[in-house]
Protein backbone atom coordinates (compact mmCIF):
# COMPACT_ATOMS: atom_id res chain seq x y z
CA UNK A 1 0.00 0.00 0.00
CA UNK A 2 3.14 2.64 0.62
CA UNK A 3 4.82 3.12 -2.38
CA UNK A 4 8.05 4.90 -2.26
CA UNK A 5 8.39 7.69 -5.28
CA UNK A 6 10.98 9.78 -3.96
CA UNK A 7 12.09 12.12 -7.00
CA UNK A 8 15.78 12.24 -6.84
CA UNK A 9 16.07 16.14 -5.98
CA UNK A 10 19.51 17.25 -4.76
CA UNK A 11 19.06 18.30 -1.14
CA UNK A 12 21.53 20.07 0.29
CA UNK A 13 22.29 18.74 4.04
CA UNK A 14 21.40 15.36 5.37
CA UNK A 15 19.27 16.31 8.38
CA UNK A 16 17.44 18.44 5.52
CA UNK A 17 17.20 15.13 3.32
CA UNK A 18 16.03 13.09 6.57
CA UNK A 19 13.35 15.51 7.32
CA UNK A 20 11.90 16.04 4.05
CA UNK A 21 12.15 11.90 3.29
CA UNK A 22 9.93 12.00 6.98
CA UNK A 23 7.69 14.72 5.95
CA UNK A 24 7.12 12.88 2.74
CA UNK A 25 6.15 9.72 4.66
CA UNK A 26 3.97 11.07 6.80
CA UNK A 27 1.42 11.22 5.19
CA UNK A 28 1.30 7.80 4.14
CA UNK A 29 1.98 7.21 7.91
CA UNK A 30 -1.35 9.02 8.49
CA UNK A 31 -3.44 7.37 6.19
CA UNK A 32 -2.16 3.90 6.89
CA UNK A 33 -3.62 4.41 10.58
CA UNK A 34 -6.72 6.37 9.11
CA UNK A 35 -7.42 2.66 6.83
CA UNK A 36 -6.32 0.47 10.05
CA UNK A 37 -8.99 2.97 12.13
CA UNK A 38 -11.91 2.51 9.10
CA UNK A 39 -11.42 -1.35 8.97
CA UNK A 40 -11.02 -2.03 12.92
CA UNK A 41 -14.72 -2.91 13.16
CA UNK A 42 -15.09 -4.50 9.92
CA UNK A 43 -12.62 -7.13 11.35
CA UNK A 44 -14.33 -7.18 14.56
CA UNK A 45 -17.65 -8.09 13.31
CA UNK A 46 -15.61 -10.62 10.78
CA UNK A 47 -13.84 -11.67 13.91
CA UNK A 48 -17.30 -12.39 15.45
CA UNK A 49 -18.78 -14.26 13.17
CA UNK A 50 -16.68 -17.18 14.10
CA UNK A 51 -17.61 -16.59 17.69
CA UNK A 52 -19.27 -20.00 19.24
CA UNK A 53 -21.67 -17.70 20.93
CA UNK A 54 -25.22 -18.51 20.52
CA UNK A 55 -27.73 -15.73 20.95
CA UNK A 56 -25.77 -13.36 22.35
CA UNK A 57 -22.31 -12.35 20.95
CA UNK A 58 -21.25 -10.03 23.05
CA UNK A 59 -17.80 -11.86 24.23
CA UNK A 60 -15.26 -14.75 22.73
CA UNK A 61 -16.34 -17.91 24.02
CA UNK A 62 -14.41 -19.91 21.16
CA UNK A 63 -14.29 -20.81 17.27
CA UNK A 64 -16.67 -22.36 15.60
CA UNK A 65 -17.75 -22.62 11.66
CA UNK A 66 -21.44 -23.19 12.42
CA UNK A 67 -22.49 -19.72 12.41
CA UNK A 68 -21.02 -20.06 8.59
CA UNK A 69 -22.58 -23.08 7.72
CA UNK A 70 -25.87 -22.38 8.99
CA UNK A 71 -26.82 -18.50 8.34
CA UNK A 72 -30.21 -19.13 8.84
CA UNK A 73 -29.31 -20.81 12.23
CA UNK A 74 -30.76 -17.41 13.64
CA UNK A 75 -34.18 -17.54 11.60
CA UNK A 76 -35.55 -13.98 12.41
CA UNK A 77 -31.77 -12.97 10.87
CA UNK A 78 -33.05 -14.18 7.59
CA UNK A 79 -36.27 -13.30 7.06
CA UNK A 80 -35.22 -9.45 7.76
CA UNK A 81 -32.37 -10.01 5.17
CA UNK A 82 -34.75 -11.44 2.79
CA UNK A 83 -37.08 -8.29 3.35
CA UNK A 84 -33.90 -6.12 2.60
CA UNK A 85 -32.66 -7.45 0.14
CA UNK A 86 -36.74 -7.73 -1.50
CA UNK A 87 -36.76 -3.42 -0.39
CA UNK A 88 -33.26 -2.78 -1.88
CA UNK A 89 -33.82 -4.60 -5.50
CA UNK A 90 -37.01 -3.16 -5.92
CA UNK A 91 -36.20 0.47 -4.63
CA UNK A 92 -32.98 0.03 -6.64
CA UNK A 93 -34.76 -0.65 -9.77
CA UNK A 94 -37.63 2.16 -9.87
CA UNK A 95 -34.54 4.45 -8.74
CA UNK A 96 -32.12 3.84 -11.24
CA UNK A 97 -34.74 4.31 -14.04
CA UNK A 98 -36.91 7.50 -12.63
CA UNK A 99 -32.81 9.19 -11.63
CA UNK A 100 -31.68 8.18 -15.01
CA UNK A 101 -34.37 9.66 -16.69
CA UNK A 102 -34.11 13.13 -15.00
CA UNK A 103 -30.43 12.73 -15.72
CA UNK A 104 -30.95 12.70 -19.14
CA UNK A 105 -33.76 15.30 -19.49
CA UNK A 106 -31.38 17.87 -17.02
CA UNK A 107 -28.07 17.03 -19.31
CA UNK A 108 -29.98 16.73 -22.74
CA UNK A 109 -32.65 19.35 -22.69
CA UNK A 110 -33.31 23.19 -22.22
CA UNK A 111 -36.64 23.68 -20.29
CA UNK A 112 -38.27 26.04 -18.12
CA UNK A 113 -37.95 25.34 -14.70
CA UNK A 114 -34.59 23.99 -14.58
CA UNK A 115 -33.69 25.49 -11.31
CA UNK A 116 -36.54 24.19 -9.54
CA UNK A 117 -36.06 20.90 -10.51
CA UNK A 118 -32.82 20.74 -9.81
CA UNK A 119 -33.68 22.47 -5.92
CA UNK A 120 -35.59 19.72 -5.70
CA UNK A 121 -33.04 16.85 -6.59
CA UNK A 122 -30.85 18.74 -4.25
CA UNK A 123 -32.78 18.96 -1.14
CA UNK A 124 -33.76 15.58 -0.49
CA UNK A 125 -30.15 14.70 0.23
CA UNK A 126 -30.03 18.00 2.10
CA UNK A 127 -32.71 16.95 4.73
CA UNK A 128 -31.43 15.14 7.62
CA UNK A 129 -33.13 11.45 7.70
CA UNK A 130 -35.24 11.61 10.58
CA UNK A 131 -36.97 14.58 8.83
CA UNK A 132 -37.44 12.73 6.00
CA UNK A 133 -38.50 9.59 8.04
CA UNK A 134 -40.87 12.05 10.08
CA UNK A 135 -42.72 13.64 7.22
CA UNK A 136 -43.33 10.49 5.49
CA UNK A 137 -45.11 9.07 8.25
CA UNK A 138 -46.77 11.80 9.30
CA UNK A 139 -48.61 11.85 5.80
CA UNK A 140 -48.95 8.28 5.91
CA UNK A 141 -50.67 8.90 9.16
CA UNK A 142 -52.61 11.16 7.87
CA UNK A 143 -53.65 9.23 5.30
CA UNK A 144 -54.42 6.37 7.33
CA UNK A 145 -52.38 4.15 5.35
CA UNK A 146 -50.57 1.48 7.39
CA UNK A 147 -46.87 1.32 7.52
CA UNK A 148 -45.24 -1.58 5.99
CA UNK A 149 -43.24 -3.40 3.19
CA UNK A 150 -44.63 -0.70 0.87
CA UNK A 151 -44.22 2.41 2.35
CA UNK A 152 -40.68 1.31 2.71
CA UNK A 153 -40.54 0.93 -0.86
CA UNK A 154 -41.50 4.05 -1.36
CA UNK A 155 -39.45 5.98 1.31
CA UNK A 156 -36.34 4.19 -0.27
CA UNK A 157 -36.87 5.20 -3.55
CA UNK A 158 -37.69 8.65 -2.95
CA UNK A 159 -33.88 9.17 -1.08
CA UNK A 160 -32.47 6.98 -3.80
CA UNK A 161 -33.48 9.22 -6.81
CA UNK A 162 -31.21 12.31 -5.87
CA UNK A 163 -28.29 10.40 -5.55
CA UNK A 164 -28.82 8.42 -8.99
CA UNK A 165 -29.86 11.49 -10.63
CA UNK A 166 -26.33 12.73 -9.72
CA UNK A 167 -23.89 10.41 -10.30
CA UNK A 168 -26.06 9.85 -13.95
CA UNK A 169 -25.86 13.18 -14.62
CA UNK A 170 -21.97 13.40 -13.67
CA UNK A 171 -20.88 10.32 -15.75
CA UNK A 172 -23.08 12.14 -18.92
CA UNK A 173 -21.04 15.40 -18.47
CA UNK A 174 -17.66 13.86 -18.83
CA UNK A 175 -18.91 12.13 -22.36
CA UNK A 176 -16.97 13.36 -25.36
CA UNK A 177 -19.71 14.73 -27.42
CA UNK A 178 -17.56 14.23 -30.42
CA UNK A 179 -18.12 10.38 -30.31
CA UNK A 180 -22.31 11.11 -30.42
CA UNK A 181 -21.80 13.42 -33.34
CA UNK A 182 -19.31 11.05 -34.89
CA UNK A 183 -22.47 8.39 -34.88
CA UNK A 184 -24.25 11.10 -36.32
CA UNK A 185 -22.17 11.82 -39.18
CA UNK A 186 -21.80 8.01 -39.65
CA UNK A 187 -25.96 8.62 -41.04
CA UNK A 188 -27.20 6.81 -37.48
CA UNK A 189 -30.19 8.58 -36.67
CA UNK A 190 -31.19 10.08 -33.12
CA UNK A 191 -32.47 6.57 -31.62
CA UNK A 192 -29.92 4.97 -33.42
CA UNK A 193 -27.11 7.31 -31.78
CA UNK A 194 -28.88 7.17 -28.50
CA UNK A 195 -28.88 2.96 -28.43
CA UNK A 196 -25.48 2.18 -30.00
CA UNK A 197 -23.39 4.75 -28.74
CA UNK A 198 -24.97 7.06 -25.55
CA UNK A 199 -26.51 4.60 -23.64
CA UNK A 200 -23.37 2.22 -23.65
CA UNK A 201 -21.19 5.01 -22.42
CA UNK A 202 -23.34 5.91 -19.65
CA UNK A 203 -23.80 2.36 -18.84
CA UNK A 204 -21.00 2.05 -16.00
CA UNK A 205 -22.81 5.44 -14.61
CA UNK A 206 -25.96 3.53 -14.70
CA UNK A 207 -24.45 0.61 -12.84
CA UNK A 208 -22.71 2.46 -10.02
CA UNK A 209 -25.87 4.83 -9.28
CA UNK A 210 -27.49 1.12 -9.07
CA UNK A 211 -25.49 -0.13 -6.87
CA UNK A 212 -25.23 2.88 -5.01
CA UNK A 213 -28.73 2.97 -4.35
CA UNK A 214 -28.50 -0.69 -3.22
CA UNK A 215 -26.04 -0.28 -0.72
CA UNK A 216 -27.95 2.90 0.28
CA UNK A 217 -31.19 1.28 0.27
CA UNK A 218 -29.82 -1.86 2.32
CA UNK A 219 -28.24 -0.15 4.97
CA UNK A 220 -30.80 2.36 5.86
CA UNK A 221 -32.31 2.45 9.03
CA UNK A 222 -33.42 5.47 10.14
CA UNK A 223 -36.11 6.53 7.53
CA UNK A 224 -36.79 2.75 7.07
CA UNK A 225 -37.64 2.46 11.04
CA UNK A 226 -40.42 5.24 10.81
CA UNK A 227 -41.73 3.92 7.98
CA UNK A 228 -41.66 -0.14 8.44
CA UNK A 229 -44.55 -0.69 10.70
CA UNK A 230 -44.23 -4.18 11.62
CA UNK A 231 -41.43 -5.15 9.24
CA UNK A 232 -38.03 -5.79 10.01
CA UNK A 233 -35.44 -5.31 7.80
CA UNK A 234 -31.88 -6.49 8.30
CA UNK A 235 -30.80 -2.86 10.08
CA UNK A 236 -34.17 -2.59 12.10
CA UNK A 237 -33.32 -6.47 13.60
CA UNK A 238 -29.78 -5.66 14.77
CA UNK A 239 -30.83 -2.45 15.75
CA UNK A 240 -33.68 -3.84 18.00
CA UNK A 241 -31.46 -6.98 19.36
CA UNK A 242 -28.18 -4.40 20.18
CA UNK A 243 -29.56 -4.51 23.85
CA UNK A 244 -29.83 -7.93 24.11
CA UNK A 245 -27.04 -9.16 21.79
CA UNK A 246 -27.15 -9.79 18.56
CA UNK A 247 -26.82 -13.30 16.92
CA UNK A 248 -23.45 -14.65 15.20
CA UNK A 249 -25.53 -15.06 12.19
CA UNK A 250 -26.04 -11.14 11.74
CA UNK A 251 -22.17 -11.09 11.66
CA UNK A 252 -22.06 -13.55 9.24
CA UNK A 253 -24.63 -11.95 6.32
CA UNK A 254 -23.04 -8.26 7.22
CA UNK A 255 -19.37 -10.00 6.49
CA UNK A 256 -20.90 -11.86 3.30
CA UNK A 257 -21.98 -8.79 2.33
CA UNK A 258 -18.49 -6.93 2.76
CA UNK A 259 -17.21 -9.49 0.74
CA UNK A 260 -19.66 -9.47 -1.86
CA UNK A 261 -19.81 -6.04 -2.51
CA UNK A 262 -16.12 -5.62 -2.54
CA UNK A 263 -16.25 -8.40 -5.53
CA UNK A 264 -18.56 -6.59 -7.32
CA UNK A 265 -16.64 -3.24 -7.75
CA UNK A 266 -13.14 -4.94 -7.47
CA UNK A 267 -14.37 -7.03 -10.63
CA UNK A 268 -16.49 -3.82 -12.17
CA UNK A 269 -12.85 -2.07 -12.24
CA UNK A 270 -11.08 -4.69 -14.01
CA UNK A 271 -13.90 -4.93 -16.44
CA UNK A 272 -13.46 -1.43 -17.23
CA UNK A 273 -10.02 -1.30 -17.11
CA UNK A 274 -9.62 -4.29 -19.80
CA UNK A 275 -12.63 -2.06 -21.91
CA UNK A 276 -10.43 0.38 -21.79
CA UNK A 277 -7.28 -1.28 -23.23
CA UNK A 278 -9.12 -2.48 -26.14
CA UNK B 1 -20.27 6.42 -5.20
CA UNK B 2 -21.73 10.29 -5.95
CA UNK B 3 -19.60 11.98 -4.01
CA UNK B 4 -17.40 11.04 -6.35
CA UNK B 5 -19.03 13.25 -8.57
CA UNK B 6 -21.22 15.29 -6.40
CA UNK B 7 -18.94 18.98 -6.92
CA UNK B 8 -18.54 17.84 -10.68
CA UNK B 9 -19.58 19.42 -13.89
CA UNK B 10 -22.23 21.78 -13.16
CA UNK B 11 -23.36 21.90 -16.50
CA UNK B 12 -22.86 19.60 -19.27
CA UNK B 13 -21.58 20.17 -22.46
CA UNK B 14 -23.96 21.59 -25.19
CA UNK B 15 -24.00 18.76 -27.46
CA UNK B 16 -25.80 20.78 -31.03
CA UNK B 17 -27.79 18.63 -32.73
CA UNK B 18 -29.10 16.50 -29.57
CA UNK B 19 -30.20 19.54 -27.15
CA UNK B 20 -31.72 23.13 -27.25
CA UNK B 21 -34.60 21.77 -28.97
CA UNK B 22 -37.90 22.62 -27.06
CA UNK B 23 -40.03 19.48 -27.20
CA UNK B 24 -42.36 17.17 -25.04
CA UNK B 25 -39.66 14.48 -24.84
CA UNK B 26 -37.82 16.54 -21.08
CA UNK B 27 -40.56 16.62 -19.54
CA UNK B 28 -41.61 13.01 -20.41
CA UNK B 29 -38.63 12.08 -18.64
CA UNK B 30 -38.81 14.43 -15.87
CA UNK B 31 -42.41 13.52 -14.92
CA UNK B 32 -42.80 9.84 -12.96
CA UNK B 33 -39.50 11.02 -11.35
CA UNK B 34 -40.65 14.69 -10.51
CA UNK B 35 -44.56 13.18 -9.08
CA UNK B 36 -42.73 10.59 -6.85
CA UNK B 37 -40.71 13.56 -5.18
CA UNK B 38 -43.57 15.82 -4.82
CA UNK B 39 -45.68 13.00 -3.63
CA UNK B 40 -43.15 11.45 -1.25
CA UNK B 41 -40.75 14.59 -0.75
CA UNK B 42 -42.97 17.68 -0.68
CA UNK B 43 -46.40 16.79 0.06
CA UNK B 44 -44.82 15.10 2.84
CA UNK B 45 -42.91 18.14 4.61
CA UNK B 46 -45.68 19.91 4.03
CA UNK B 47 -47.77 17.77 6.02
CA UNK B 48 -45.27 17.60 8.81
CA UNK B 49 -45.42 21.36 8.57
CA UNK B 50 -49.41 20.73 9.12
CA UNK B 51 -49.01 18.44 11.85
CA UNK B 52 -46.79 21.04 13.58
CA UNK B 53 -49.50 23.31 14.59
CA UNK B 54 -51.99 20.86 15.13
CA UNK B 55 -53.17 20.10 19.08
CA UNK B 56 -55.60 17.18 20.98
CA UNK B 57 -58.94 18.54 21.39
CA UNK B 58 -60.00 17.54 25.60
CA UNK B 59 -61.13 14.05 26.18
CA UNK B 60 -59.67 12.96 22.84
CA UNK B 61 -57.77 9.85 21.86
CA UNK B 62 -54.07 9.42 22.47
CA UNK B 63 -52.63 9.90 18.36
CA UNK B 64 -55.50 11.97 17.92
CA UNK B 65 -54.98 15.83 16.98
CA UNK B 66 -56.45 18.60 15.14
CA UNK B 67 -55.25 22.00 13.05
CA UNK B 68 -55.61 24.67 15.39
CA UNK B 69 -52.92 26.56 13.66
CA UNK B 70 -50.47 26.80 17.32
CA UNK B 71 -47.80 28.12 16.89
CA UNK B 72 -46.89 28.65 20.21
CA UNK B 73 -45.87 24.55 19.72
CA UNK B 74 -42.71 25.37 18.01
CA UNK B 75 -41.49 27.73 21.36
CA UNK B 76 -43.13 24.92 23.71
CA UNK B 77 -40.96 22.23 21.76
CA UNK B 78 -37.91 24.17 21.42
CA UNK B 79 -37.26 25.54 24.75
CA UNK B 80 -38.25 21.73 26.45
CA UNK B 81 -35.61 20.39 23.87
CA UNK B 82 -32.50 23.28 23.20
CA UNK B 83 -30.33 21.35 25.11
CA UNK B 84 -30.45 18.52 22.88
CA UNK B 85 -30.45 21.00 20.10
CA UNK B 86 -27.28 23.00 20.82
CA UNK B 87 -25.96 19.15 21.53
CA UNK B 88 -26.45 18.04 18.32
CA UNK B 89 -25.00 20.77 16.30
CA UNK B 90 -21.93 20.92 18.87
CA UNK B 91 -21.39 17.30 18.48
CA UNK B 92 -21.89 17.26 14.79
CA UNK B 93 -19.59 20.37 14.18
CA UNK B 94 -17.14 18.33 16.17
CA UNK B 95 -17.37 15.07 14.16
CA UNK B 96 -17.14 16.77 10.80
CA UNK B 97 -13.77 18.89 11.98
CA UNK B 98 -12.48 15.33 12.93
CA UNK B 99 -13.32 13.47 9.99
CA UNK B 100 -12.22 16.81 7.51
CA UNK B 101 -8.43 16.13 10.01
CA UNK B 102 -8.32 12.18 9.42
CA UNK B 103 -9.74 12.44 5.93
CA UNK B 104 -8.04 15.48 4.12
CA UNK B 105 -4.44 13.67 4.52
CA UNK B 106 -5.92 10.43 3.61
CA UNK B 107 -7.34 11.80 0.09
CA UNK B 108 -4.03 13.90 -0.59
CA UNK B 109 -2.41 10.77 -0.50
CA UNK B 110 -4.56 8.76 -2.54
CA UNK B 111 -4.84 11.63 -5.04
CA UNK B 112 -1.68 12.58 -5.39
CA UNK B 113 1.14 9.33 -3.78
CA UNK B 114 -1.00 6.40 -4.40
CA UNK B 115 0.57 6.04 -7.99
CA UNK B 116 -1.47 3.33 -9.50
CA UNK B 117 -2.97 2.12 -6.34
CA UNK B 118 -5.61 4.98 -6.53
CA UNK B 119 -8.59 3.34 -7.56
CA UNK B 120 -7.76 0.32 -4.96
CA UNK B 121 -7.31 2.49 -2.55
CA UNK B 122 -10.49 4.26 -2.82
CA UNK B 123 -12.28 1.11 -3.45
CA UNK B 124 -10.65 0.47 0.65
CA UNK B 125 -12.44 3.66 1.87
CA UNK B 126 -16.22 2.84 0.69
CA UNK B 127 -15.36 -0.57 1.46
CA UNK B 128 -16.13 -0.51 4.85
CA UNK B 129 -19.52 0.70 4.03
CA UNK B 130 -20.73 -2.37 2.92
CA UNK B 131 -20.51 -3.94 6.19
CA UNK B 132 -24.02 -2.42 7.74
CA UNK B 133 -23.52 0.55 9.42
CA UNK B 134 -25.27 -0.37 12.67
CA UNK B 135 -22.79 -3.73 12.87
CA UNK B 136 -20.16 -1.28 12.55
CA UNK B 137 -21.55 0.76 15.27
CA UNK B 138 -22.14 -2.39 17.49
CA UNK B 139 -18.28 -3.49 17.03
CA UNK B 140 -17.17 0.15 18.41
CA UNK B 141 -19.43 -0.18 21.62
CA UNK B 142 -17.63 -3.47 22.05
CA UNK B 143 -14.31 -2.72 21.22
CA UNK B 144 -14.69 0.55 23.83
CA UNK B 145 -16.91 -1.41 26.21
CA UNK B 146 -15.96 -1.56 29.74
CA UNK B 147 -14.75 -5.64 29.30
CA UNK B 148 -13.30 -4.20 26.09
CA UNK B 149 -9.76 -4.21 24.97
CA UNK B 150 -9.06 -0.28 24.84
CA UNK B 151 -10.58 0.16 28.48
CA UNK B 152 -8.54 -2.82 29.56
CA UNK B 153 -5.52 -1.27 28.23
CA UNK B 154 -5.83 1.85 29.68
CA UNK B 155 -6.74 0.63 32.71
CA UNK B 156 -3.48 -1.21 33.26
CA UNK B 157 -1.63 2.65 32.24
CA UNK B 158 -0.93 3.92 35.50
CA UNK B 159 -2.38 7.94 34.85
CA UNK B 160 -6.12 6.58 34.65
CA UNK B 161 -8.74 5.35 37.15
CA UNK B 162 -10.10 1.79 37.40
CA UNK B 163 -13.74 3.43 36.56
CA UNK B 164 -13.02 4.44 33.59
CA UNK B 165 -15.55 4.33 30.60
CA UNK B 166 -15.15 4.98 27.00
CA UNK B 167 -19.13 3.74 26.31
CA UNK B 168 -22.08 6.30 27.16
CA UNK B 169 -20.04 9.07 26.85
CA UNK B 170 -20.07 12.23 24.63
CA UNK B 171 -16.40 11.29 23.13
CA UNK B 172 -17.76 7.74 22.04
CA UNK B 173 -20.81 9.31 20.47
CA UNK B 174 -18.40 11.73 19.28
CA UNK B 175 -16.08 8.95 17.69
CA UNK B 176 -19.16 7.05 16.21
CA UNK B 177 -20.39 10.31 14.15
CA UNK B 178 -16.83 10.56 13.12
CA UNK B 179 -16.79 7.13 11.91
CA UNK B 180 -20.04 6.67 10.73
CA UNK B 181 -19.49 9.36 7.79
CA UNK B 182 -15.89 9.16 7.13
CA UNK B 183 -16.10 8.07 3.83
CA UNK B 184 -18.73 10.92 3.03
CA UNK B 185 -16.03 13.52 3.58
CA UNK B 186 -13.04 11.55 2.17
CA UNK B 187 -14.47 11.13 -1.02
CA UNK B 188 -15.49 14.53 -2.22
CA UNK B 189 -12.49 15.96 -0.98
CA UNK B 190 -10.55 13.32 -2.98
CA UNK B 191 -12.61 14.27 -6.29
CA UNK B 192 -11.50 18.31 -6.31
CA UNK B 193 -7.93 17.54 -4.85
CA UNK B 194 -7.58 14.57 -7.80
CA UNK B 195 -8.22 17.49 -10.60
CA UNK B 196 -5.66 19.61 -9.33
CA UNK B 197 -2.67 19.97 -12.00
CA UNK B 198 0.35 18.27 -9.69
CA UNK B 199 1.92 21.16 -12.26
CA UNK B 200 0.35 23.82 -10.04
CA UNK B 201 1.79 22.83 -7.01
CA UNK B 202 5.47 22.48 -8.22
CA UNK B 203 4.81 26.18 -9.98
CA UNK B 204 4.63 27.38 -6.83
CA UNK B 205 7.53 25.36 -5.30
CA UNK B 206 9.33 27.68 -8.54
CA UNK B 207 8.06 30.64 -7.13
CA UNK B 208 9.65 30.09 -4.08
CA UNK B 209 6.87 29.07 -1.93
CA UNK B 210 7.51 26.61 0.84
CA UNK B 211 5.07 23.34 1.43
CA UNK B 212 3.02 25.09 3.88
CA UNK B 213 2.55 28.14 1.77
CA UNK B 214 1.67 26.07 -1.24
CA UNK B 215 -0.31 23.87 0.63
CA UNK B 216 -2.34 26.93 2.18
CA UNK B 217 -2.46 29.14 -0.66
CA UNK B 218 -2.83 26.83 -3.61
CA UNK B 219 -3.74 23.22 -2.50
CA UNK B 220 -6.70 23.81 0.02
CA UNK B 221 -8.31 27.23 -2.31
CA UNK B 222 -8.25 24.43 -5.15
CA UNK B 223 -10.19 21.68 -3.01
CA UNK B 224 -12.49 24.32 -1.76
CA UNK B 225 -15.08 22.54 -3.62
CA UNK B 226 -14.65 19.09 -1.79
CA UNK B 227 -14.20 20.34 1.60
CA UNK B 228 -17.58 22.17 1.03
CA UNK B 229 -19.44 19.25 -0.30
CA UNK B 230 -17.61 16.66 2.36
CA UNK B 231 -18.37 18.75 5.61
CA UNK B 232 -22.03 19.01 4.36
CA UNK B 233 -22.13 15.50 3.15
CA UNK B 234 -20.85 15.02 6.98
CA UNK B 235 -22.74 17.71 8.82
CA UNK B 236 -25.73 17.03 7.66
CA UNK B 237 -26.80 13.33 8.77
CA UNK B 238 -24.82 13.83 11.24
CA UNK B 239 -26.91 16.60 13.03
CA UNK B 240 -30.33 14.56 12.55
CA UNK B 241 -28.32 10.91 13.49
CA UNK B 242 -30.05 9.38 16.56
CA UNK B 243 -28.03 5.82 16.12
CA UNK B 244 -24.72 6.55 17.63
CA UNK B 245 -26.42 8.56 20.43
CA UNK B 246 -28.61 5.58 21.32
CA UNK B 247 -25.80 2.73 20.74
CA UNK B 248 -22.28 4.57 22.22
CA UNK B 249 -24.22 6.97 24.83
CA UNK B 250 -26.29 7.53 27.83
CA UNK B 251 -29.42 9.50 28.60
CA UNK B 252 -27.52 12.84 28.68
CA UNK B 253 -25.97 12.91 25.36
CA UNK B 254 -29.29 12.39 23.78
CA UNK B 255 -29.76 13.95 20.01
CA UNK B 256 -32.40 15.78 18.57
CA UNK B 257 -33.06 12.98 16.82
CA UNK B 258 -33.54 10.61 19.76
CA UNK B 259 -36.23 12.75 20.97
CA UNK B 260 -37.78 13.20 17.68
CA UNK B 261 -37.85 9.39 17.58
CA UNK B 262 -39.52 8.75 21.29
CA UNK B 263 -42.20 11.70 20.55
CA UNK B 264 -43.28 9.66 17.55
CA UNK B 265 -43.32 6.45 19.29
CA UNK B 266 -42.88 6.10 22.72
CA UNK B 267 -45.13 9.46 24.05
CA UNK B 268 -46.98 9.82 20.75
CA UNK B 269 -46.97 12.79 20.85
CA UNK B 270 -46.63 14.18 16.56
CA UNK B 271 -47.21 18.03 16.87
CA UNK B 272 -43.90 18.25 18.83
CA UNK B 273 -42.29 15.47 17.02
CA UNK B 274 -43.03 17.77 13.76
CA UNK B 275 -42.26 20.83 15.16
CA UNK B 276 -38.61 19.64 16.15
CA UNK B 277 -37.80 18.12 13.00
CA UNK B 278 -39.05 21.42 11.45
CA UNK B 279 -36.50 23.35 13.29
CA UNK B 280 -34.11 21.08 12.82
CA UNK B 281 -34.73 21.40 9.11
CA UNK B 282 -34.72 24.84 8.82
CA UNK B 283 -31.89 25.45 11.33
CA UNK B 284 -29.87 22.97 9.10
CA UNK B 285 -30.79 24.47 5.68
CA UNK B 286 -30.33 28.17 6.75
CA UNK B 287 -26.81 26.54 7.86
CA UNK B 288 -26.06 25.28 4.69
CA UNK B 289 -27.06 27.85 2.61
CA UNK B 290 -24.94 30.87 4.76
CA UNK B 291 -22.24 28.41 4.36
CA UNK B 292 -22.22 27.85 0.84
CA UNK B 293 -22.43 31.56 0.49
CA UNK B 294 -19.03 32.34 2.45
CA UNK B 295 -17.12 29.54 0.99
CA UNK B 296 -18.34 30.82 -2.63
CA UNK B 297 -18.56 27.50 -4.29
CA UNK B 298 -22.40 26.89 -6.29
CA UNK B 299 -21.57 23.91 -7.68
CA UNK B 300 -22.96 21.79 -5.37
CA UNK B 301 -25.39 20.19 -7.57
Amino acid sequence: MITNTLPPAPMPTLSHRASRWFARNLIRIYAALAFIYLFIPVAYTFAFSFNDAGKSNLIWKGFTLDNWKNPCGAPEVCSALGNSLKIGLISTILATILGTMIAFALSRYRFKGRSAINLLIFLPMATPEVVLGASLLAMFLNFRINPGMTTIIIAHVMFCISFVVVTVKARIASLDPRLEQAAMDLYANERETFRYVTLPLVMPGIAGAALLSFSLSFDDFIITNFNSGTVATFPKFVYVSAARGIPAQANVIGSSMFFIALFIVVAGQIIGRRRKAR
Amino acid sequence: MAFLHATAHASAPAIDNAAKKRSLTPYLLLLPGMVWLIGFFVLPIATLASTSTMTRPDGAAVGTYVQSLRFQNYLDAFSANKDQFFRSFIYAGIATLLALAIAYPLAYMIAFKAGKMRSFLLVLVVAPFFTSFLLRTIAWTQILGDEGPVVSFLKALPFFSNDIRLTSTPFAVVSGLTYNFLPFMTLPLYASLERIDPRTLEAAGDLYANGLTTFRRVTVPLSMPGIVAGTLLTFIPAAGDYVNAYLLGNPNTRMIGNVIDSRFFAIVDYPTAAALSFTLMAAILILVTLYIRKSGTDELV
